[in-house]
């Protein structure tokens, strides 16, 4: 097969081709140390800070879309036919600074100034989409971007005010939308594209059949989706990921389908863009979706990077458990189908042979008297790991519980269903004494273990509570409020 | 929540004192364009260096193979104490109980134990890993009690504060309660992590250019390793992405590694850790257990205090000498005791040597007071605030104003700050609002707290409260500032330029605010202890009015007028009765072969320190400062969230507001983040686990109150002769987060009808909440 070697694409307003670009080489250090473009700053390298922040313009059905990712996780590799937007590109009108900028300058939003530019590029994205948000908004937008000095009160005054410097219909990638997707236009081909060394080589295939035969004839390749865990991989543990294949810009594996009975979901969709679909379906997720990590890393990983990574403290997991989801795995031309609780075996094992990927993940719709609730707790609300993450569905028909589904993360060496709870409930009356026999059971369901995030104890009485929670938040009699909201 | 655009003022000059003169890096922070030392271009050749660390808590060093290192592509060398031509010793206290690099044992997990140098970062970092260490484990303690129980010794001299007579007090007393509290350290946290970069020059010489607070210390080190005399190195220092106190003592180790790289192979070295061996390398916060005993009155009143303070501070001494004297000097806070006992106990332990954060030690010292103000509220029913106000320092008047170190305190507005407080927060009627809500929801419980805090400033060293500045008057008028002081985002340079500007009656535009470098004011203190603007603002008033002096010396001589009639106002001399730009009379001045440089200096007065008699006046004088938070917690999980802070905070006569705002603000948070979310967390191995963003949590703006109202008390001005009468703000306002510990102690509180203190420790994590929560309604 014929395939080329070099990644082709736009670094704020140059052409860029790129041969033998290693699989773990990082946009960051491509931009500091290649480039010199210094304004974008490592302050973690683990996609927590966000003083990388850039922008990353991809076409996707003819579209341009511009989204923040960190590029200190981001790979060189992935970024063929995108345009990269640095902090050093942002201009204002006739020599000025940037609205974003300005409004900052104005409102005293910097202090030390490391942070600075990535918070800068998070609110630019925001202002495109959203030129006049709302505080909670503005905080969700920068979850993922960690200010040490400010104590960010003048940085969200800054965004809140953005809008009266300058409006998105005069910003420059706003007028240069048409030309920039042009451009981006001509970098595309049907090519496989192989680059880099031989130990360390990325493979970019042409689309979904491209990527499963490659997948075939280099079976213990990495596979990169989002690379939001994998970043890791190599810029905290320094571990090898060659032969790598990046699938992020695969648009075959980020469709989103709705029918009657479900809503099924490319594995290459991130947690952005199913957003809109997963609380369209499920409403009880949109709290919980909004604290699924920070807005980048929300824009670089997938759902099905999510499952197919096997963590036991993933997010989507339990309440994707909950609703009874299913999976299909795809080897070559061959697909298959289990409840995605079955693909889960130990810690640090998942029913997927050599050869194999994750293709899609399959949701049903909710029934009549189905109640849902999704839980996360966790040391800091926003942009944390779970303790322990929860789903909840429980089907009540004239007053008794059936598809009783209660799945927990945090809890054991996977995500795991919470048998005994579940059928502590299953064919009980919807009651108080249900749901504190469920509780109990949840004692013998599972051991957690102490670590960092949590201990045993708290684990295994945040649990139990979050039985209470649920019973309580569906009862609603008194209308006090059950649980905190973010706002 | 207010998001009014605060207007810059302008009097005749642009940036005079007293304006909200924005940063003078903003807009360079904005674009992208202000450089930190990793921004650098390096010069062809530049090597880099990487530290290679322990991998146990404690043991004997049998061997170090380094052959699979040498042998991994791209490196060039590698570093031990052997090739460390001075001194090896970093001890910033002179005890020399801190290497560069161990030689015989290994003290903590992650202590540096050796550096890669090579082509690459990648390529040192990556070789570090293969070195084979041949250990002999030895036993470790990982925090104060294992500590004391494994008989480990003091790290430094602890300090005895004693007043009165405690043992009668106790005695006596109506009430007495014993209690323990664990109060957790923090991680700094500064998004720029540590970073030195040396460039060899001829004979001796080399450049350091880092990201430190403590310049002059770094060059001092520097040499001492190298074993040549301070007059060989230079260190630079533009500006840092954040300090916070962890960039005081902390960079030693890579600037000497970098500058003894540098002189080895006579390349430039870089040396900066990545994050995760930047926050287990390098010290922090220190955590404190503290035994306290306090007797008090049928009315709150305290009679007397017996209190212990025991500190992790890690392997070596490192500043934790001056740390644990400061929880000492603030385990008063804001309250008089008539009987007291404060003793200091400075452990060692197999952890991170700790080191400076902001606020010093003070901060623990604080909470343990408003502990006790809490165990007193508890046992006799009473509001918290009503103790608290119970117990504030009086004056000469009643005799309740002297601290237990024997200084007097002269300058108190606590009881005027507070009353504003609670007027304008509205306090009394949302705490009985909070009590009614408490006692109809089940599940949602609510806390409020108003807390004070009177803070010490100066330098307990007294030696250290010097400065001196450098000023440049260039032949064109325009003028060239350097001071001994750093900038670390706090906008020193900013204030320091506008006292410049004023003395001199220009433009702020008009001077060039310029790198810290130990070329220009040597023998500098460390940008620490609050005191940037305190110093480096009197020495730069210092050498502007000699330089003024000078020009108007000349000028009533040229003009043969009196020298009152030579006045300096917005960009102009007036002279007589005649008017010139103030350009032109520094061209006639330079023509008239005046001196436009000067070198100003300044050196605190009245304070005084004796350490082994407890007394003396290290402070010469105290901001203040008030919080009032509310916060809602679910007792069924332990999270919570912080409802509403207003803040009321004295900086004296400010010299910029809107900086001062922004120090406060970003205090309060940080000061809050140290009291809930950030936990630092050991195994049992001794291996710190939360060690990056992702697992240690600082606030993010979702995390700030839902109402947040912060306001300098304007009437505020400083009593003792200070730089316009201002006061210094960046450690004083992080106490104002103790206000979020005590709220969330008042909700949990109320599950068992306020009966009892719920002793919460710090951090009070939802974990620790919930099973506060769960103790107390279970029955304590």
């Amino acid at each position: 097969m014929t395939h080329r070697t070099e990644i082709r694409f736009l670094l704020n307003g140059t052409d860029v081709t790129v041969a033998d670009v290693p699989a773990d080489r990082t946009l960051l250090d491509f931009l500091r140390l290649e480039k010199r473009l210094t304004g974008t700053k490592e302050g973690c390298a683990e996609g927590d800070c966000g003083a990388c922040t850039v922008l990353v313009g991809r076409l996707q059905d003819g579209v341009l879309k511009y989204e923040t990712v960190n590029a200190c996780i981001r790979f060189l590799a992935s970024l063929n036919s995108c345009h990269v937007v640095t902090i050093e590109h942002l201009r204002g009108e006739a020599g000025k600074l940037h609205p974003i900028q300005q409004a900052i300058v104005d409102f005293h939003g910097s202090q030390c100034g490391f942070c600075t530019p990535g918070f800068v590029m998070s609110l630019y994205a925001l202002w495109m989409e959203n030129p006049t948000p709302s505080e909670t908004e503005v905080e969700t937008a920068i979850q993922g971007n960690l200010c040490r000095c400010t104590g960010y009160q003048p940085i969200v005054a800054a965004a809140m005010a953005a809008n009266e410097y300058g409006t998105p219909a005069n910003d420059f990638l706003t007028l240069e939308r048409e030309e920039i997707s042009q451009r981006l236009k001509a970098l595309i081909d049907d090519q496989r594209i192989v680059t880099g060394p031989e130990d360390n080589q990325a493979i970019i295939p042409a689309n979904v059949h491209d990527f499963a035969d490659a997948l075939l004839s280099h079976p213990q390749a990495t596979i990169v989706a989002g690379a939001t865990d994998v970043g890791l991989w190599v810029t905290k543990f320094m571990r090898p990921i060659g032969p790598a294949i990046f699938i992020n810009h695969l648009n075959d594996l980020k469709s989103i389908r709705v029918t009657d009975a479900a809503l099924t979901i490319g594995a290459g969709v991130t947690y952005s863009e199913a957003q809109g679909a997963i609380i369209e379906a499920f409403p009880h997720l949109e709290a919980y979706w909004d604290r699924i990590a920070g807005q980048q890393v929300r824009n670089m990983g997938t759902i099905g990077g999510n499952i197919a990574n096997g963590s036991p403290i993933g997010d989507t997991p339990p309440v994707l458990i909950a609703l009874g989801a299913t999976i299909t795995l795809r080897k070559g031309k061959d697909q298959r189908s289990l409840p995605l609780q079955d693909f889960f075996i130990e810690y640090g094992k998942q029913d997927r042979a050599p050869g194999e990927f994750v293709e899609s993940i399959n949701i049903p719709l909710p029934k009549s008297g189905q109640l849902d609730a999704a839980y996360k707790i966790s040391k800091r609300r926003d942009e944390d790991i779970s303790s322990v993450a929860a789903g909840f569905s429980v089907r009540v028909q004239n007053g008794i519980m059936t598809d009783c589904r209660i799945a927990f993360g945090g809890m054991a060496g996977t995500p795991q269903r919470a048998a005994g709870a579940e059928a502590a409930l299953e064919g009980q009356p919807f009651g108080e004494a249900a749901f504190l026999a469920a509780g109990k059971a949840l004692e013998t369901d599972f051991t957690p273990l102490t670590d960092w995030r949590a201990s045993a104890e708290y684990r295994s009485r945040v649990a139990r509570n979050l039985m209470r929670r649920f019973f309580l938040s569906q009862t609603d009699t008194t209308g006090e409020p059950v649980e905190l909201l973010s706002a | 929540m207010k998001h009014d655009k605060i207007q810059e003022t302008h009097q005749s000059i642009s940036g005079g004192v007293h304006t909200n003169r924005r940063h003078d890096s903003a807009e360079k922070h904005v674009t992208g364009r202000a450089d930190y030392c990793d921004d650098i271009a390096e010069p062809y050749g530049t090597l880099h260096a990487y530290l290679g660390v322990s991998t146990i808590a404690h043991g004997l060093i049998r061997g170090i193979d380094f052959s699979k290192v040498l042998a991994a592509p791209g490196v060039v060398g590698v570093l031990t104490a052997e090739d460390v031509p001075g001194s090896n010793d970093l001890s910033p206290t002179g005890l020399k109980d801190e290497p560069v690099f161990p030689t015989e044992k290994t003290e903590f997990h992650g202590q540096p134990l050796f550096a890669v140098v090579a082509e690459t970062r990648d390529a040192a970092r990556r070789a570090a890993e293969l070195a084979k260490i041949d250990y002999e484990e030895l036993p470790h303690a990982l925090d104060p009690i294992e500590a004391t129980e494994a008989r480990y010794p003091f790290v430094t001299a602890p300090l005895k504060l004693e007043r009165g007579d405690t043992g009668k007090a106790f005695a006596d007393a109506e009430n007495r309660i014993k209690g323990q509290l664990a109060i957790g350290g923090q991680d700094h946290m500064y998004l720029e992590g540590h970073i030195a970069f040396a460039l060899p020059g001829e004979d001796d010489d080399v450049v350091v250019h880092s990201s430190t607070q403590h310049p002059s210390e770094a060059q001092h080190m520097v040499a001492h390793v190298l074993g040549v005399p301070s007059n060989a190195v230079t260190v630079n220092v533009r500006r840092m992405g954040g300090g916070f106190g962890g960039k005081e003592s902390q960079m030693n180790l890579f600037c000497a590694v970098a500058a003894i790289a540098a002189k080895k192979w006579n390349r430039p070295v870089k040396i900066r850790p990545d994050r995760d061996q930047d926050m287990t390398a390098t010290g922090k916060r220190h955590d404190f257990v503290v035994d306290y005993d306090v007797a008090f009155d049928n009315d709150g009143r305290i009679q007397a205090v017996d209190g212990t303070f025991a500190a992790r501070c890690g392997y070596s001494s490192d500043l934790s000498g001056p740390v644990t004297d400061r929880a000492l000097f603030h385990a008063d806070n804001a309250y008089y005791y008539p009987n007291v006992l404060l003793r200091s106990r400075p452990m060692k332990t197999n952890t991170v040597s700790n080191t400076a954060f902001r606020g010093f030690g003070g901060p623990q010292g604080v909470v343990a007071a408003e502990r006790m103000i809490e165990e007193i509220a508890y046992a006799l029913g009473k509001d918290p605030l009503e103790v608290r106000k119970a117990n504030f320092y009086g004056d000469r008047t009643d005799g309740r104003n002297l601290t237990p170190y024997h200084q007097e305190v002269e300058d108190n507005i606590l009881h005027r700050l507070v009353g504003e407080l609670e007027s304008n927060a509205d306090y009394q009627a949302r705490r009985q609002a909070i009590l009614d809500h408490n006692r109809q929801s089940s599940v949602i419980k609510k806390g409020i707290a108003l807390t004070p805090l009177k803070f010490g400033i100066s330098f307990t060293a007294t030696w250290y409260n010097q400065a001196g500045s450098l000023i440049h008057i260039y032949n064109d008028g325009s003028i060239h500032l350097n001071h001994g002081g750093t900038e670390m985002g706090q906008g020193l340079n900013t204030k320091v330029a506008q006292v410049v500007a004023d003395t001199l009656q220009v433009d702020f535009e008009r001077i060039k605010i310029t790198k810290t470098t130990t070329e220009k004011v040597p023998n500098t203190s460390a940008t620490a202890a609050s005191s940037g603007s305190d110093l480096n603002g009197m020495a730069a008033l210092n050498a502007a009015e000699q330089l003024k002096e000078r020009l108007v010396s000349f000028a009533a001589e040229a003009f043969d007028v009196a020298p009152e009639a030579v006045i300096f106002r917005n960009n102009m001399v007036q002279v007589g009765q005649d008017v010139i730009s103030f350009d032109d009379l520094v061209r006639k001045a330079y023509m008239a072969r005046v001196h436009l440089s000067a070198a100003g200096f300044y050196k605190t007065p009245k304070i005084h320190w004796d350490r082994a008699a407890g007394k003396g006046r290290p402070f010469y004088y105290y901001a203040y400062g008030a919080a009032c938070s509310e916060v809602s917690v679910d007792t069924l999980t332990g999270e919570y969230r912080i409802d509403q802070t207003d803040i009321l905070h004295d900086v004296g006569r400010s010299l910029n507001p809107i900086l001062d705002k922004g120090q406060v603000e970003g205090a309060f948070i940080q000061g809050m983040g140290w009291l809930t979310t950030e936990e630092l967390w050991w195994d049992k191995a001794g291996r710190l686990r939360t060690h990056a963003p992702s697992t240690y949590k600082i606030p993010l703006a979702s995390d700030r109150p839902r109402k947040f109202d912060v306001r300098l008390a304007e009437w505020s001005e400083n009593k003792e002769r200070t730089i316009k009468r201002s006061k210094a703000v960046g450690e004083p306002p992080f106490m104002l987060g103790i206000s979020v510990f005590e709220a969330l102690s008042m909700a949990v509180a109320s599950v068992a009808d306020y009966r009892e203190c719920p002793r919460l420790d710090a951090p009070a994590t939802p974990e620790r909440v919930l099973m506060a929560v769960e103790r107390l309604r279970e029955g304590g």
